[in-house]
């Protein structure tokens, strides 16, 4: 009886070590690209482009910082970015709150076939091409509205949304409307406060996607001014050689001579772009965490 | 009596007139580039507006297997497609895998920071991804520079030139995104479980192993056979943007599937009707796919998926 016992235990904790070992390995597999790149930016660079610095940073300096930003576009691309991140955002959450709480209005005409009208959407897309001469017949190509107009209606977030109202007291709303509240005011008064953990989830989501997004600008841009900065990096990983000359050129006008440490090389310019773009999301990850988890399990139960 | 049903009516009416707004940009951004699909059907080069365009019919479909370099190259596609979305088919299960042996893993504060560092990635652009890729594996990359410094190559290797394993790549990179946030809703089923089970189970004196067997993995069985169906349903659209940034002169036959080939040709050759006319296909294909998974559904499961 013990020996049975003895065996399992041993199995077990031959299970436990490989289960943790390939975790820990997987887990510094996700993490080591980040953390490798930034180490990266902050060495001097031309040990970095020997390709030494591999677990710490090396003769640590922030130029590559600081001469990024010469790169002409670099500053329009992230007034974009934010841009399109904060009025995208802020439409699609407004717009799924409303829109959630419509389609639980039972007495709303045509309830149910407007709410399968947009929830198909999901299912179904016409392509890139018939996309990109829509939006060309409709003057949205090289317009900044491309960016916020398209996903202001998103079944998703409104599925998450409508989901949480339904979990919510129904005397809540019967109560306001016996008051004599109309819709509006129930809306703003009512469900507006009480569904902010949820709004903050799609906010989050929303966010992410409107700071990742390249496809549109891929197709529907060709302004330069227009330009996102996941556009401007992945143009910047093609051409950075040209990128450093101009910014060393420019810095050998200022000043006296750049040293060796903080001359921009291919690989300055490109990982200090790159995390430049990383950062918001590393950033805001940490602390909304746990609103994405969330945010997947409600969409779960329904979607 | 009469007059309360009447404003009720009304009632109804003007809430349906305040999501109407909404609708009208679904109606023009969702369903509006539908008719997109009639291109397709004429010889169209821009700038000529379609109206003046010449109706073909169905010309461009016929063209896609009107000679034997056309058939291959669609061919090659189509194998690129099957190749890549089979491979992330075939591995469909290891979020399943993942979420099991996470939720095993008694340590709370080991197991918190596993789940946060693994779903990150998630939250990166196909563009990062790429930058991170470029970054490790190009030819001046961190690996190149580890391995040269270990002795184990002279020359750098090119992996993201190469134009052998790029499916078994783009999978990796798929993985590598995705693997922790997919298991989420695994870990969600697991923690669903009813305590009483496992108790169960330890009075009848199972092993681990066994638990896992007889009691973790069936409870998860439904959220997998649902994700299935939808992964089956989009088996012929893998998306465009992780395979456009890893595009390059020397995987691209390889690397081609259908989106990224609708894309090329339209807008790299200018060729928008045959384009058009193969998305078309692809679609309707999608549509035919998901109706079937739905009824495969019903019939094994008595549930519809959409």
């Amino acid at each position: 009886m013990s020996r049975v016992k003895m065996k399992v235990g041993l199995t077990d904790r031959i299970i436990s070590v490989v289960v943790y070992t390939l975790f820990s390995l997987f887990a510094l597999i996700c993490v080591y690209p980040f953390y490798s790149i930034i180490i990266n930016t902050i060495s001097a660079n031309d040990i970095s482009a020997r390709g030494d610095v591999v677990f710490l940073p090396k003769h640590i300096h922030f130029q590559n910082y600081l001469d990024v930003f010469k790169i002409p576009g670099l500053w329009d691309a992230t007034l974009v970015s934010l841009g399109r991140t904060v009025i995208g955002t802020s439409l699609t959450v407004g717009a799924s709150a409303f829109l959630g709480f419509m389609f639980t209005q039972e007495d709303m005409w045509g309830r149910k076939f407007w709410y399968r009208f947009t929830i198909i959407t999901m299912f179904f897309n016409a392509g890139v091409i018939p996309w990109y001469l829509t939006m060309k017949s409709l003057h949205l190509t090289n317009n900044f509205l491309a960016y916020v107009l398209p996903t202001i209606v998103a079944p998703f977030f409104i599925i998450l949304v409508k989901t949480f109202v339904e979990s919510t007291p129904k005397e809540l709303q019967q109560a306001a409307s016996i008051d004599g509240a109309g819709i509006m005011t129930l809306f703003f008064r009512i469900m507006l406060p009480i569904s902010k953990p949820i709004l903050a989830t799609v906010a989050i989501f929303s966010a992410v996607d409107q700071w990742n997004s390249f496809q549109d600008t891929l197709l529907l841009v060709t302004d330069s001014k227009l330009y996102s900065l996941q556009f401007i990096l992945y143009n910047y990983i093609n051409q950075a050689s040209s990128l450093s000359t101009m910014v060393n050129l420019q810095n050998a006008g200022s000043t006296a001579m750049a040293s060796l440490a903080t001359k921009q090389t291919t690989t300055s310019i490109r990982m200090t772009v790159t995390i430049i773009v990383v950062a918001p999301i590393l950033l805001v990850y940490p602390i909304f965490q746990r609103f994405f988890v969330k945010g997947i399990m409600i969409g779960a139960v329904k979607g | 009596m009469r007059l309360q049903s009447y404003s009720k009516r009304r009632i109804s009416k003007i809430k349906f007139l305040y999501i109407l707004p909404f609708m009208i940009l679904l109606g023009i951004f969702a369903y509006y580039p539908l008719y997109g699909w009639v291109y397709a059907f004429f010889d169209y080069t821009p700038p000529i507006p379609l109206s003046k365009s010449p109706f073909v019919g169905l010309k461009w479909f016929h063209s896609l297997v009107e000679n034997q370099v056309k058939i291959d190259q669609l061919l090659q596609v189509i194998k690129n497609t099957f190749g890549m979305s089979g491979l992330n088919l075939l591995f469909s299960w290891l979020p399943m895998i993942f979420a099991i042996f996470l939720t095993e893993i008694k340590a709370v504060r080991f197991r918190k920071f596993i789940q946060t560092v693994t779903t990150l990635p998630n939250f990166i652009s196909w563009v990062l991804v790429y930058s991170l890729a470029f970054s490790m594996f190009s030819s001046e990359g961190i690996i190149n520079g580890l391995l040269k410094m270990l002795g184990f190559i002279d020359s750098p290797v090119l992996f993201l030139q190469n134009s052998d394993h790029v499916w078994f790549t783009m999978w990796m990179w798929t993985t590598w995104k995705a693997l922790g946030w997919s298991a989420i809703l695994y870990i969600a089923a697991i923690m669903g479980i009813d305590d009483a089970l496992y108790e169960a189970a330890h009075v009848d004196g199972a092993t681990r192993m066994q638990i896992i067997r007889y009691v973790v993995l069936p409870s998860m069985l439904p959220t997998y056979f649902v994700l299935l169906m939808l992964q089956i349903a989009s088996f012929l659209n893998n998306g465009l943007e992780q395979y456009f940034v890893f595009q390059n002169a020397f995987n691209k036959d390889s690397i081609q599937g259908l989106d990224l080939y609708v894309y090329n040709l339209a807008m790299g050759g200018g060729s928008y009707s045959v384009s058009v006319a193969i998305s078309m296909l692809k679609s309707l294909i999608s549509v035919v796919l998901l109706f079937s998974v739905n009824k495969l559904s019903k019939l094994l499961r008595g549930e519809s998926i959409v």
